[in-house]
Formats: C-alpha cells, structure tokens, sequence
C-alpha cells in the first residue's frame, strides 16, 4: 500500500483506474459509522467500503487483485454525499486513492479531499460513461491527470476534466492545507473579531 | 448573485481577507466540537506546535458514542471511553468548555448549543458534522466541516470558503394538523432532490415558515444538508427572540435591545436578491414517509412506492436499487408495511416539543405486540424537562424505553443497532444502506408522532387517524 501522502504542488498523477459505479453514493457506505472510532486515522485503509465489500465477497472493485495499486477512481453522481465525516476521504487515501473523477461530488465531501491534497474533478454523465468504459476495457492501462489542460488521457483518447478556479489554484500553488495561510495575518483574523457585534457586548460604534 | 440576504450581509460581517486561491478567510464566531471528529484535528495542531487561538469560541460535549443505557464511566466500550477521554483531555488542555456526561447540559451538539444560547442571529457556526446546518434555523451561517477544517477552525479560528449561492424556499399556507416540519422537509428534498442544493444556502422563508417554532425550523434546517445544501437558515424573528431570552448565553440587560436590533437589521431585505427561487404550498402536504435508501425518496403516507421504470430516467436505477435493499414492491402502498424497531430522538427530531408530539398519540396506547421502541432525548435538558411534564412515564407505560441522551440509533456508533434485516421507522435523518447499525437494515424516515402512531399499529399508519379519536 501506497502510504507517501500528497503533498506540495499537485499538477500531475499517473497511474491505473477503476470504477466504482453508482449515484448517490454517501459517506456511511464508503465508511461505516463502526470505524469511526477511533481516535487516529491511520487504520482506515483496510476499512473503506467494508459493509459492500462484504456482502460482494470478495468481488467488490476495491478487492480485485487487477486493482491493488491503482490510484485514480471514476464515480458517477453525487459521490460522498451525506455525513461530514473526513474519515470517508481518508479512508479512500490511505487505501491508495489519489484522484477522483465523476459527475459531481456533495460540497464537504469535496472540500475535504482538497484538504487531504486530493483533487476531485467532474465531467458530463457522457463524459463519464466513456472514461468508465474505457478504464473497464483495460485495468492495466496507465491514466495521466494533467491539472493544467484538465484532462486525463490513457495516450489514445483524452477526456476534458472541470474544476473550479479555487481549488485549481489551490491545487496548482501547493496551497491546499490551508491551515498556513489562514494565519499568515493574524492581526486581520483579530480586527474581524473586534468588529463582530456578537463578540463585543453589541457595542454600536464599531 | 445574490444581494442584500441574510447569507450576504452575515458573510461580510464575517471576511477577513480574500486568499490567493480565490476563496474568502472566513470568521467563525462558534465553533462546536464532539468526540469524532475532532480527536485527529487536536493531533495534528500538536504535530504543527500550534495552539487554540480563541478557546472560548470553541464548545464541547459528547454525544454520537455515548451509550443510552448505562453511562457509567469507565464506558464498556473501550474505544468509545478512549474517545471521551481524548476529548476530554484535549478540551482541559486547551481550555476549552466541555459539557460532559453528568454535567446537566451534554447532549446532541446540535440540540445542546442553541438550548444554552450559544447559537444566536448573524453568527458563524463550525461543527464537524453535516447536521450543523441546524443552526441556520436562528439566522445564523452555520455549516458541517470535515477535520482538517477543525483543525483549521481551532489554529486560526477561520476557514477557506468559497461564497455560496442563496436559493429562497418560499412556503405558503400553513402545515395542517399530523403534518410537522419533518414532514415539510422531507416533501422539499423529494422536490429538489438530493444534490438540488449542492452550491446553495436554502433560505427557507414564507408563512408557513413564520408559523413554525424554533424546534420546527431547526428540523428544517437540520435537514437542509439531506438536499445537498451546506447550509440553510431562516431570518430571525419575534419566535427567534423569544426562544433565545434569558438562556444561559444569551446577552442580558441593555445588550439585549442592542442585540435585537442588531438581529433585526440581519434579515433578508424585501428587496434582496437571491440566486434561485421556489414556491411550494405548505397546505397541501401530507404525512411523508421515506421509503428507499435516500432521503430524497418520500412519498406521502396516501402514495405507493413508485414503480422506478415510470421515475425520470436519471432516478431510475437508484430507484430500482432501493426497492430490491429495502425489499419494497412498486405499487404497495406505504401505509400498512410492518416495521420492527421505532426510534424517537436525533439532532432532527430528539426536541421537547417531538417528544410532546409523540407523547400526545402514545398517551393511553399501547406498542404493539413484537416492535422495539425507544425513546432517546436530544440532551440532559430535553430528559430533564420532558420528566418534568411526566413524558418519560406515559411513555414507558406504553411500552416504550427511556433511555439517556445521545446520537443513538441515527447512526448507530453506540449499542443502539438494529439487527440483520430488521427496518425501523425512525425520526432521524438518513435512510442510507446500513446506516442504523446493521449492514442490512432498513428505515423509514418520518416525524415523531408518524414513529409513534408506527409503533402502536405496529405498522405505518397515518398518525391522523390518531388525532382525529
């Protein structure tokens, strides 16, 4: 198992894909409420997707022997939807996921994956449908994700990726972990503060 | 874009700098942390040698392991007492106030803060969980965050946000009687869907909004997020007041006319601009019931699961998958499928007033032969004050259990499961595949008093034909 996490700049990933398919695939399923105890996430890997795993035994696309050391996913619509648990994210990290392709992703799911420096991108349903079909016609083919063009491409066919200016910049700068740059400037995290009504006995003249 | 909100005027209040990446530093004025989802955040500030930097604007209580049975510490469950007693030790560490088991004011984050006044009009709300959208119901920003975010919140107490866009939910009428806010919800997510309000806030407004109590419109927004909105609010108002006067938080003597009208001034202005508009009539919905594994799959107790090759094709195949996990037919109606498990409680629907509800169709009745039912009060003060009206024994006369504060059976990280194929009619707010506890258990989503009419018929029944004897 892959465990060098992302860190820094994060313009370029290679590697194999595979599909998990599905609309409206929430947190609970890609991490049971039982594994959430816990108080580190470093066991998380081994548990990702555990109650479909096991009622497919053996047979879920997070099983198959093709797919160990792939990198690069591709869901359908909603992916991560539901609760906030970061655990979901990381579970899918520490498994060996680096990127994730799909129609579209719930927000916090979203945001932290791009906290984790895993870039989530989206494409049309028929976007999708090709690239799924694609990764399925050949587990050992190798993906490129290239952030600058949008676009991932197996060397023959290239699919156009979407991602919003933010997090693309975010990606691009490095600076994902955003806990560095919000205390850059501390004296403004401080004036906002002073001004905030609530936090100052609603004093008028602020 | 939207102007002149609630959503845009709490926003700015809140900036304090635009980041290179394009997002917004955005304040957060309350932060609430629980045993989950903060533990790795407290680690990771430790490896960066960071430090808390406004410990009194973070709030702590326990609540999504906690058994309701017996709390006793050492709990039996050694991960679930090793998790307390992490938070625990990073809470006295820090400085940060703890409502622990045994101090009178533990609960469901969500339920405990705004009982104790910490929530409040024009504030910022953090949480590490999605139901923090609760908070919205005071006219406050309030959003879930994952743990990084945490840890972010607690290092700098802001956060990189990107602005959202502001969708107004217009409700008119007024919701008949056996119809509750859970039920208005539940019909909002079927409409817009589960991804509707994906890039939203929901301002949820209009008469039938206005007629709501505050308990009423924290299920509402409590709720928001099952749509796919981050978060969703309603403006304050005379009810928003009323409730937060004289709790504990709440600001006292000449502050609190200066709060009022600071509160007032917050509203969404008549001429405000929003994103997106929709209008539904509140008059005309009735008892709704879940019946698939999304919470955007409801119908009306008077409906039958829908026969998924007749749905818009993009809801097809989620459709089909439901009915085979939840072993549902096309066509059955809802009303009348046996259940095995009730459960009353959750951050959605664990308030005085759900259990008030409830307690009005369970008085004098008794649960039906074979069903497990229980009640879980949303906190230490719901428990308190719902034995103070004598709920606790109408409902344990009935057959009921009363059990002590916690998540409970919503998501199931407790004793509280159910078991093999088992299906629950449940006030809680996810009816995802295996999320009460069993890889294969099933729910139905519905309000308190539709969970406890369930629980007398020992099937779905439509909790007006209760009201009506």
């Amino acid at each position: 198992m892959n465990q060098k996490f992302p860190k820094g700049e994060i313009k370029s990933i290679q590697g194999r894909s595979f599909t998990i398919k599905g609309d409206d695939i929430d947190t609970d399923r890609i991490i049971p409420a039982r594994f959430l105890k816990c108080v580190s996430f470093s066991a998380l890997g081994e548990q990702v997707f555990a109650d479909d795993r096991k009622e497919l035994k053996g047979n879920h696309p997070f099983d198959l022997d093709h797919n160990k050391g792939a990198n690069i996913l591709i869901v359908n619509d909603n992916f991560g939807c539901g609760s906030s648990r970061e655990h979901a994210p990381q579970a899918l990290m520490r498994w060996g996921i680096r990127l994730i392709i799909g129609e579209s992703f719930a927000e916090i799911f979203f945001g932290n994956c791009l906290a984790l420096g895993i870039p989530c991108l989206t494409a049309s349903k028929e976007e999708i449908v090709k690239l799924q079909n694609l990764v399925e016609k050949d587990n050992n083919q190798i993906w490129e994700f290239n952030l600058k063009n949008l676009s991932i491409s197996n060397q023959k066919e290239t699919v156009k990726l979407i991602l919003d200016e933010g997090p693309y910049n975010m990606l691009y700068s490095g600076k994902w972990d955003a806990t560095s740059q919000l205390l850059d400037e501390e004296e403004k995290i401080n004036k906002t503060f002073n001004n905030l009504p609530y936090l100052n006995n609603f004093k008028k003249e602020l | 874009m939207s102007s002149r909100t609630l959503y845009d005027k709490v926003w700015n209040f809140h900036q304090v700098k635009e980041l290179s990446g394009g997002s917004t530093q955005l304040f957060i004025g309350l932060h609430l942390i629980h045993e989950v989802t903060s533990p790795q955040a407290f680690s990771a500030l430790n490896e960066k040698k960071l430090g808390v930097k406004f410990p009194n604007l973070t709030v702590a209580t326990v609540d999504h392991i906690v058994p309701t049975s017996n709390q006793q510490r050492p709990f039996s469950d050694p991960l679930a007492e090793e998790m307390l007693a992490t938070l625990e030790k990073n809470c006295k560490a820090h400085g940060i106030k703890f409502h622990g088991i045994g101090s009178n004011s533990q609960g469901v984050v969500h339920v405990m803060a705004p009982e104790l006044g910490l929530t409040q009009p024009g504030m910022t709300v953090a949480c590490g969980d999605s139901h923090t959208s609760t908070h919205g119901a005071f006219g406050a920003i309030a959003f879930g965050i994952g743990t990084s975010q945490v840890r972010d919140v607690l290092a700098s107490q802001s956060l990189a946000m990107n602005k959202l866009k502001v969708r107004r939910i217009w409700v008119e009428g007024e919701l008949q009687k056996g119809v509750y806010a859970k039920d208005l919800i539940l019909h909002i997510i079927r409409l817009l869907g589960v991804k509707g309000g994906v890039g939203f806030a929901y301002e949820f407004a209009g008469p039938a909004i206005e007629k709501l109590s505050m308990e009423g419109r924290m299920t509402i927004c409590n709720m928001a997020i099952e749509g796919g909105a981050r978060c969703g609010y309603i403006n304050p108002d005379e009810t928003t007041f009323e409730y937060i006067k004289g709790k504990e938080h709440a600001p006292k003597g000449k502050e609190w006319d200066k709060a009022i009208s600071w509160w007032k001034s917050l509203a969404s202005d008549s001429k405000a601009t929003f994103d997106d508009e929709i209008q539904l009539d509140g008059s005309s919905i009735e008892p709704t019931v879940t019946w698939g594994i999304t919470p955007g799959q409801g119908i009306s107790i008077k409906e039958t699961i829908p026969n998924p090759e007749l749905l818009p094709k993009n809801e097809q195949q989620i459709a089909k998958d439901a009915c085979k996990y939840m072993n549902l037919k096309p066509d059955e109606p809802i009303e009348g499928q046996s259940i095995d498990v009730c459960f009353i409680g959750s951050c959605t629907n664990g308030r005085l007033s759900d259990l008030q509800e409830a307690s009005k169709i369970v008085k004098g009745n008794t649960v039906a032969a074979g069903i497990r039912a229980f009640v879980v009060p949303g906190s230490q003060k719901v428990a308190k004050e719902a034995k103070e009206k004598g709920l606790d024994k109408i409902f344990l006369k009935a057959g009921f259990e009363w059990r002590e504060p916690g998540c409970s059976m919503c998501l199931a990280m407790n004793p509280d499961k159910l078991e093999g194929r088992q299906i629950s009619a449940s006030s809680s707010n996810r009816n995802f595949k295996g999320r009460q506890g069993s890889a294969n258990g099933r729910t139905l989503l519905m309000s308190p008093a539709m969970v406890a009419a369930a629980a007398i018929n020992g099937k779905v029944t439509d909790v007006r034909k209760f009201l009506q004897k």
